[in-house]
């Protein structure tokens, strides 16, 4: 027997594809955001109601991950924005070589920003780089006010936080969920981490996001 | 469940090695950081899994995992950082920065000598 010392990264061929994503994305001066979320937070929800209130400002694309069928794909497409279905056949995330070809079928120069709605786990898709701009985790009040201390690993990865279903809270339903404890939780992982709280169903908190959405644009154009 | 498509990799990754060496690996020593979430025994059971039939069928696994690294910025100093207890251990301070979490490597194989 003897011993042979590699020191070779594991995800290699995934990350030689994030890479070329992400010099695509910077050349053609595009913001990529990476949505990552349990299933059920209300991602394909919250995209829909982006774009159709975004539409005379920012241009925006989808790539939907999914582990089956096209029925979030559908829901973009009746926003009339541009969206390519990526269908996992049971993987848990989306990698980077999917997301390379997904891009080459959206039209990129007619695009400011391009959503990339990652399958629905809170776990393994923050440990794939796909060549994002950034990732944006999204929870939901009835999920919990736990998940930043039990999920840490897409909490500190993540740029920004949306809270979403905020209308839940105080209307009638028993929701345990403390949005404080939630945003501390996350700031203690995550320094600098942006955080909206938001209701995609009555619009509650969707101006800051929007907001922040064209900021991230526009930085991107200087 | 991200493990089978970390398997493959590692598959890939130990074949490229073996084919060099033209010998069978028998052990395969990994590194990851707690950002990777590994579940030791769902990678072991998937690299299993993945391996049968392959040159690398019956391999041992040993995963390293490296502590996450955090800078106090009220102290300075570098410490380990305890997901359950999110403070600087030297001084206690709450505002540190978490450092880049080390990456999964493939750290060494072992193999068989011919006979």
């Amino acid at each position: 027997m003897y011993k042979v010392n590699v020191g070779k990264k594991i995800l290699i061929a995934n990350e030689e594809y994030a890479l070329k994503n992400s010099r695509l994305l910077t050349e053609q001066k595009k913001l990529c955001l990476n949505m990552i979320s349990s299933p059920g937070s209300g991602k394909t929800t919250i995209l829909a109601r982006t774009i159709n209130d975004l539409k005379d400002k920012i241009k925006i694309g989808v790539i939907e991950g999914d582990i089956q069928t096209d029925i979030d794909v559908e829901r973009i497409r009746a926003t009339k924005a541009p969206a390519v279905q990526i269908n996992t056949d049971g993987a848990c995330h989306l990698s980077a070589a999917q997301v390379s070809s997904a891009l080459e079928n959206l039209p990129l120069s007619d695009l400011d920003l391009i959503f990339i709605e990652n399958v629905g786990n809170l776990v393994c898709p923050s440990a794939f780089e796909l060549g994002e701009t950034a990732k944006i985790a999204v929870l939901s009040v009835a999920e919990g006010d736990d998940k930043p201390a039990k999920y840490p690993s897409i909490f500190a990865k993540s740029k920004a936080m949306l809270i979403n279903k905020i209308d839940l809270l105080g209307a009638g339903v028993q929701i345990d969920f403390d949005i404080e404890r939630a945003k501390a939780d996350a700031r203690k992982l995550n320094k600098g981490i942006e955080i909206f709280p938001i209701s995609a169903k009555t619009g509650e908190g969707l101006a800051d996001w929007y907001d922040w959405l064209k900021r991230e644009v526009k930085k991107l154009r200087l | 469940m991200h493990e089978t498509m970390i398997a493959e990799s590692l598959l890939e990754a130990i074949s490229v090695e073996a084919a060099k060496q033209n010998a069978k690996p028998v052990n395969a020593r990994i590194s990851c950081g707690t950002l990777n979430a590994i579940n030791d025994e769902v990678l072991c059971f998937a690299f299993e899994a993945i391996t049968k039939g392959t040159l690398c069928e019956g391999m041992k696994l040993e995963i390293e995992h490296k502590p996450m690294q955090g800078k106090c910025k009220n102290c300075n100093e570098s410490f380990k950082v305890d997901l359950s207890c999110l403070r600087c251990s030297k001084c206690g301070s709450e505002d540190f920065k978490l450092l880049k979490d080390p990456p999964l490597l493939l750290e060494e194989i072992e193999f068989q000598t011919e006979q």
